[in-house]
């Protein structure tokens, strides 16, 4: 060895061993799973990666080899993302979402939810009270496919078949499935509406409880307003409940880009966005149950007081779940 | 921090893409942020498996009810044509929503799409990468593509209905603004970005290649620089070097060679050979550049004076 050997040069071919081990580690994680590891090297890859990170600063402080330092960079960084990264096993998480996460994030959006039901139950009103007063008014307020014959024009019997009438079993799970994928395109759409400082949200809002009071004055006005109710809310409370959360999570973001306070305009929609994504994804689970009562249980049940039990329960269920109090979690 | 600062003042300007990016450990990682352009040709890749992804479905399940049908009797078709209606409209909602938020979700955290372009998605506060963000910043996907979509295709509308045609063109440019929302922000963001606390930085995969002086040691004999001669140039001109003597080609070696001799005042000898006088002065350069680094001095490039 020569005496005028170079400092950064021996720093090299001392580390270069533990550089190249971490870069195998990290290859076999990031193609398959973190499994692939012995419990050895699951050890060793934090302690890899801290060494790589105090080589990359002592390189960037005497070394000049500038490939070296771009190749540490892109090393230090692929393992902190490994290191950080989330690796909780799915099932704990989902369990963790359950349990936790998506009754937290509904209850702390519970103002928003409460102007979200706010803004549907008034558009059910003023589109009941426009089209009990004049029935011309429902066509402006349903649009035509929706109606499907459904409109003032048509016979009390004729309304009185859509409420029983059943379709063949095997387009039920059709109905369901494409329901449900429907109306989970329109929550998260509403979600995503938010940003746009709330008011394309509250205009969904409003058209879906506009709708839903012109179907109530037009049923109510030949004497079939209980029946229409059993038909509607079987399904229609966890349904509407989806679309009132997922316009309560819009809103959310809505509210905090156009007004965030103390924070910067980009942390608060970060912060409100976080908060109200778990709701949507648990809108979507809600939707997919409400598909499956709107295509399968509403055909298949046609008693009245049948169709009310259920939609008072599974309301029952929902509010209790998301808003008993229970024991905070420690954060962990 | 101040460490890291002090290093990135008194090296060569950071290029506009590098972003501070602070390690729990203190350390600086300088990432990288992907570009517009990259976003933007990762997402049409995407956008292309998905379409293919969506036409396998559709023709599988068109063809395997037509297949199993032709096998059965006439009632069980109808069973089947179904179910196949129902295999598709739930694939087609999980490619839609899902094939984004999965693939974000793996230790990668990065769509096929990206991948190919070297890019991954990271939570800007330096964090892990929750579920939530990587719902939330998907979930925006709504108002930044399905929705210009949907007035895109309604343009047609335009043709029979003036005051539909103007309202669709409002739709357009409104739509349009969340669409190009990355075009206006420093960092790239998109809207589901802003939203989601998150940014898509560039991962490259470098390979450590060979250290220069490791070439430069059997030639080190012939050459003997003066302290005057070794310290003709900075930090800046050596990275040039290191380039050139990486890329190895004979022409810009020549050429180097020539522009540093004539600099330096050394005489070629019949014999010498370029890229050998190249590597070996490269080691006396970084040798002496780096000696003086350890004593405090970071010589920028040949204009500075220190």
């Amino acid at each position: 060895m020569k005496e005028l050997q170079l400092k950064s040069r021996r720093f090299r071919a001392e580390r270069e061993g533990d550089w190249r081990r971490l870069e195998g580690l990290l290859a076999r994680v990031e193609r398959g799973s973190a499994k692939s590891l012995t419990d050895e090297e699951l050890l060793a890859l934090p302690v890899l990666y801290r060494q790589a990170l105090s080589s990359l600063s002592v390189a960037r402080a005497t070394s000049l080899d500038h490939s070296l330092i771009d190749y540490l960079e892109s090393l230090s960084t692929r393992a902190y993302f490994f290191v950080y990264g989330a690796r909780a096993g799915l099932r704990q998480r989902l369990a963790q979402f359950f349990e936790h996460t998506w009754p937290a994030a509904v209850k702390g959006l519970w103002r928003e939810t409460l102007a979200s039901f706010a803004i549907t139950a008034v558009a059910a009103i003023v589109g009941f009270l426009l089209v009990w007063n004049d029935p011309g008014w429902f066509g402006g307020l349903v649009p035509g496919g929706l109606g499907a014959g459904r409109d003032p024009t048509a016979t009390t019997r004729f309304l009185r078949d859509t409420l029983y009438h059943s379709e063949g079993k095997a387009s039920l799970a059709v109905l369901a499935s494409y329901l449900f994928s429907h109306n989970a395109q329109i929550a998260i759409f509403a979600f995503a509406l938010g940003f746009a400082f709330c008011i394309p949200t509250a205009f969904l809002l409003a058209e879906n409880g506009l709708t839903l009071g012109a179907f109530f004055a037009l049923f109510a006005s030949r004497g079939l307003a209980f029946q229409l109710g059993g038909w509607l809310f079987i399904h229609g409370v966890t349904e509407l409940f989806a679309i009132i959360l997922g316009g309560a999570a819009g809103f959310r973001i809505g509210w905090r880009v156009a007004f965030p306070g103390e924070k910067t305009r980009l942390d608060a929609a970060a912060e409100a966005g976080r908060a109200a994504a778990p709701v949507i994804a648990g809108v979507v689970l809600m939707l997919i149950v409400a598909g499956l009562l709107e295509g399968f249980a509403r055909q298949l049940i046609t008693n009245d007081y049948a169709r009310y039990a259920i939609a008072i329960s599974t309301l029952v269920i929902w509010l209790g779940y998301f808003y008993t109090p229970r024991r905070e979690r420690r954060p962990s | 921090m101040t460490a890291a600062g002090a290093s990135t003042s008194a090296g060569a300007a950071a290029p506009p893409e590098v972003r501070e990016f602070v390690t729990p450990e203190g350390v600086d990682l300088r990432l990288r942020i992907g570009g517009a352009g990259e976003r933007a040709a990762a997402f049409i890749l995407d956008a292309v498996f998905l379409l293919i992804a969506v036409i396998v479905l559709t023709l599988l399940a068109s063809f395997s009810a037509g297949a199993l049908a032709s096998l059965g009797a006439l009632g069980l078709k109808n069973n089947l044509s179904s179910v196949m209606m129902i295999v598709w409209l739930l694939g087609f909602f999980v490619l839609r929503n899902g094939y984004f938020v999965l693939f974000e979700f793996t230790p990668r955290a990065a769509t096929p799409g990206k991948r190919i372009l070297g890019l991954r998605v990271a939570a800007r506060d330096g964090g892990r990468l929750t579920a939530e963000a990587v719902f939330a910043r998907n979930a925006m996907r709504e108002i930044e593509v399905f929705l210009p979509l949907t007035f895109l295709l309604a343009s047609g509308v335009g043709a029979t209905d003036p005051i539909g045609g103007w309202l669709v063109l409002l739709g357009l440019l409104w739509t349009g603004g969340f669409a190009l929302f990355p075009l206006f922000n420093r960092d790239r963001l998109r809207v589901g970005d802003t939203v989601a606390g998150t940014w898509v930085v560039k991962s490259p995969r470098e390979r450590l290649s060979i250290d220069l002086l490791d070439a430069q040691q059997a030639a080190a004999g012939q050459f003997a620089f003066t302290a005057d001669q070794a310290g003709a140039y900075g930090i800046k001109e050596l990275y040039v070097l290191e380039d050139v003597l990486r890329r190895k080609d004979a022409k810009t070696m020549a050429a180097v060679a020539d522009r540093i001799r004539g600099k330096i005042g050394w005489r070629k000898e019949a014999a010498e050979a370029d890229d050998a006088f190249l590597a070996a002065y490269y080691g006396a350069l970084r040798g002496r550049l780096e000696t003086r680094l350890l004593f405090g001095h970071r010589r920028r490039d040949k204009f500075d004076a220190a």
